[in-house]
């Protein structure tokens, strides 16, 4: 039955996260991004919210929530409004968390999940994203050959997200069938973590490289064990997650467009009175409306455990379109200001270029 | 709870919907190239159709609600054509506006009536507040007379009576519109031509005049009560109804749309392109690619005219949400069907496929019922908390 109704708990969910990114998120993004760093303290502020261990089944440790990608969708919105980058570090852990939960085996699940139900903010993290130009999620270069009972990986990763405080990386690589992901520990032999790489925005979010040379893996440490798993649809449920951050982004920018063109006056009226203002942040309201909807379809076909790998597609191709649009035109409508680092626009425009070449390093 | 899934007998009804959509594709083209020929009220094929196929069952409470009902069934049956339908319906804009502003003794007497809707004249489109078409009261008879031209009437030909905005006093500018019912037939109201148009060919949109036509003091919508109101309940009256109207122009033009990406799908696959939805630039072919971009703006634009009929179902106010879908939608069709041109090249230009058809066809959706720029008058209007005065 087509609805757009969220629940009450949803609206709950809503309200709060959007208090909390108000108060807590807005306020450190601009510090986080200048001095390429996020403080513990917010981290385990977020932690205690409950972000990634509420979901997670009661019998590991969780919270025992029933599992909602569209309640986590709106979540990751409500977030991302308040800064992208810390969004994404707040909501870290469930990448990792939630694709144990949703394609580990039991053995993977008893052994990983109650890593992330302790008191403190505990981080694994996805390497999919790979060094060298264009990135295709089901052609990774990184590579698996079978080895007795297990596996040998060898390759590189880049853009693994808070890499370097996480305790395991879940590996995209390729064997003689297809795609699969493997869980490397962080002190396993062979394994090279770089310094924090450099980045045009999400700057307080670190992210890392990796280096694999020849890091054995053993069979039970492939996601999903013997039966290993689709990874498509982690790379699908990463799609819904990044274009949810994208879409909060964008309703940050336009929220803060429409209040400083009603202040800014040119020849003698505010600049909203000009079409051409006025129409452009018309044009951002109607695409985060569009955008929202395109996210919460594939939400929630994910969710139904509907085949969507079409309506994730449309989030990365539409999203991040309209999200660049709308940052790059932010900082059009405020013109040389948009351009000073006192506003966040220009920032909210280095994020989302960021954002928009991401692939597979985020999950909800 | 939010789901974009249909129930099965949601599922049914489209079905249903299609059959009968697939069957008046047939006569898409024929009544394209001769539009001086009226499109048939009943197909002949419709009798067996409804003969052999069983009538889906009726939605319930467990089912999509009516409003989204409503806009599925406009995208399928313009999928199907834009104006031939298996049997055509009564209904037109101003049966909308009847049930709106009328009076219920109006709506007994001519709901049954299709009625047009005329507000469009040859010096006034987008701002209806400058109105020409005058109403003058005749206290002798009782009678109102009506003087003026209308034009861009849609089902100006079919329809049985028309409902018009005319103007009691120009000086009083929108306060000053009222709307009136005129039946067909009615001395001084003549019906000159059929349009000529880019494309929904087959549709009958007319220009009307009015000379001296005279009609009765009771043939005022929501009557003597509506003359003596500051603001304008007719003008009122119809913007309220443009609430459900601009969703299901915004429908009409996506089922065109739709109809583009089912063939430009279709000749892909039949010249081996395959279409991947995971794939990345280096493997995927730019057509597979532009492709996909298309069908994203299509979904997007479904989403949001769906979103817009939810809330309405709802009893929520969807005023902006009319206006984002319409806008979006008018903007959508346009870069689908022209993007699928793009894609098959000499074949989408070729009046032996459909697809330059639905090109023209859908071109009106970012014109009437509100231009793309008034839709986003209104949405800049409502982001900025200002009023029609405030911004022009």
């Amino acid at each position: 039955m087509i609805s757009f109704g969220m629940s009450e708990e949803q609206e709950i969910v809503r309200d709060t996260l959007r208090e909390f990114a108000a108060d807590a998120l807005r306020p450190a993004g601009r510090e986080c991004d200048e001095t390429s760093a996020i403080p513990d303290e917010l981290l385990q502020s977020a932690w205690e919210l409950g972000l990634t261990t509420t979901q997670i089944p009661e019998e590991y440790g969780g919270g025992g929530e029933e599992r909602s990608l569209v309640t986590n969708s709106i979540v990751l919105e409500e977030l991302a409004y308040g800064d992208a980058a810390l969004a994404l570090a707040l909501v870290g852990p469930s990448q990792f968390a939630n694709a144990i939960l949703d394609h580990g085996s039991d053995e993977q699940k008893q052994k990983y999940l109650p890593l992330f139900c302790g008191e403190n903010f505990h981080m694994a993290s996805l390497a999919q994203l790979e060094p060298g130009p264009v990135g295709e999620p089901m052609r990774p270069r990184t590579m698996a050959e079978p080895k007795g009972e297990g596996w040998v990986v060898s390759g590189a990763k880049s853009f693994v997200v808070m890499g370097d405080r996480a305790s395991h990386f879940l590996v995209f690589a390729r064997n003689q069938d297809g795609v699969d992901a493997f869980i490397v520990a962080r002190d396993a032999e062979g394994l090279t973590i770089s310094e924090p790489e450099l980045n045009m925005g999400l700057k307080g979010l670190a992210t890392v490289g990796l280096e694999l040379e020849r890091v054995e893996v053993a069979a039970a440490d492939r996601l999903g064990g013997e039966a290993g798993c689709n990874v498509a649809c982690l790379i699908n449920n990463s799609r819904v997650a990044l274009g949810s951050v994208l879409l909060g982004l964008s309703r940050a920018v336009l929220d803060y467009c429409v209040p400083y063109s009603k202040d800014r006056v040119a020849f003698d009226e505010p600049i909203s009175k000009k079409q051409s203002i006025a129409f452009r942040l018309a044009e951002m309201h109607i695409e985060c409306e569009a955008m929202r909807n395109l996210v919460w379809q594939a939400a929630s076909h994910l969710e139904k455990g509907l085949d969507a790998t079409a309506q994730a597609r449309f989030v990365r191709t539409y999203v991040n379109e309209k999200a660049l649009w709308i940052a790059d035109n932010g900082i059009q409508v405020l013109g040389g200001h948009g351009f000073i680092r006192e506003h966040p626009v220009e920032m909210w425009f280095r994020h989302a270029r960021t954002l928009s070449v991401l692939e597979g390093t985020a999950g909800i | 709870m939010i789901d974009f899934t249909l129930t099965e007998t949601d599922q049914a009804i489209v079905d249903y919907n299609r059959a009968a959509a697939l069957i008046c594709r047939k006569y898409a083209r024929y009544y394209d190239e001769n539009e001086e020929e009226m499109a048939p009220e009943v197909l002949p094929e419709a009798e067996a159709f409804y003969a052999e196929t069983p009538l889906p069952p009726k939605g319930g409470a467990e089912d999509t609600s009516p409003p989204v009902m409503m806009a599925l069934h406009a995208m399928i049956s313009h999928w199907g054509d834009y104006t031939i339908r298996l049997k055509r319906s009564g209904g037109g804009l101003g049966n909308a506006a009847l049930s709106a502003a009328g009076t219920p003794e109006q709506q007994k007497k001519w709901g049954n009536l299709v009625l047009s809707m005329a507000i469009t004249e040859p010096g006034c489109g987008s701002d209806p507040s400058r109105v020409s078409t005058s109403a003058v009261l005749d206290p002798e008879t009782d009678e109102w007379v009506i003087n003026g031209e209308k034009i861009f009437v849609t089902t100006g030909i079919r329809a049985e009576a028309v409902v018009i905005w005319a103007t009691l006093d120009k000086s009083a500018g929108r306060a000053g519109i009222k709307s009136f019912l005129v039946e067909k037939g009615t001395p001084g109201f003549d019906v000159p031509h059929k349009e000529k148009k880019l494309g929904i060919r087959a549709d009958d949109t007319a220009a009307y005049v009015f000379s001296d036509c005279r009609i009765p003091r009771s043939n005022l919508l929501g009557g003597d009560e509506s003359i003596s109101k500051k603001t304008s309940g007719g003008f009122r009256g119809v913007m309220k109804t443009f609430n459900m109207t601009r969703p299901m122009t915004a429908a009409m033009g996506l089922g065109l749309a739709e109809a583009a990406l089912d063939f430009t799908r279709e000749q892909l696959a039949e010249a081996g392109v395959e279409i991947d939805y995971m794939a990345g630039l280096i493997s995927q072919s730019a057509a597979a690619e532009k492709f996909i971009r298309l069908e994203a703006i299509y979904d997007a634009s479904r989403l949001t005219t769906l979103q817009a009929c939810w809330l309405a179902g709802e009893g929520k106010p969807n005023n902006m949400e009319s206006s984002v879908c319409k806008a979006h939608a008018g903007g959508a069709v346009r870069a689908i069907t022209q993007g699928c041109i793009e894609i098959l090249g000499a074949m989408g230009i070729s009046r032996e496929h459909l697809l330059e058809k639905w090109t023209r066809d859908c071109r009106i959706t970012d014109i009437y019922e509100g231009t793309g720029e008034i839709q986003r008058l209104i949405i800049a209007r409502g982001l900025l908390d200002y009023t029609r005065a405030d911004l022009k």
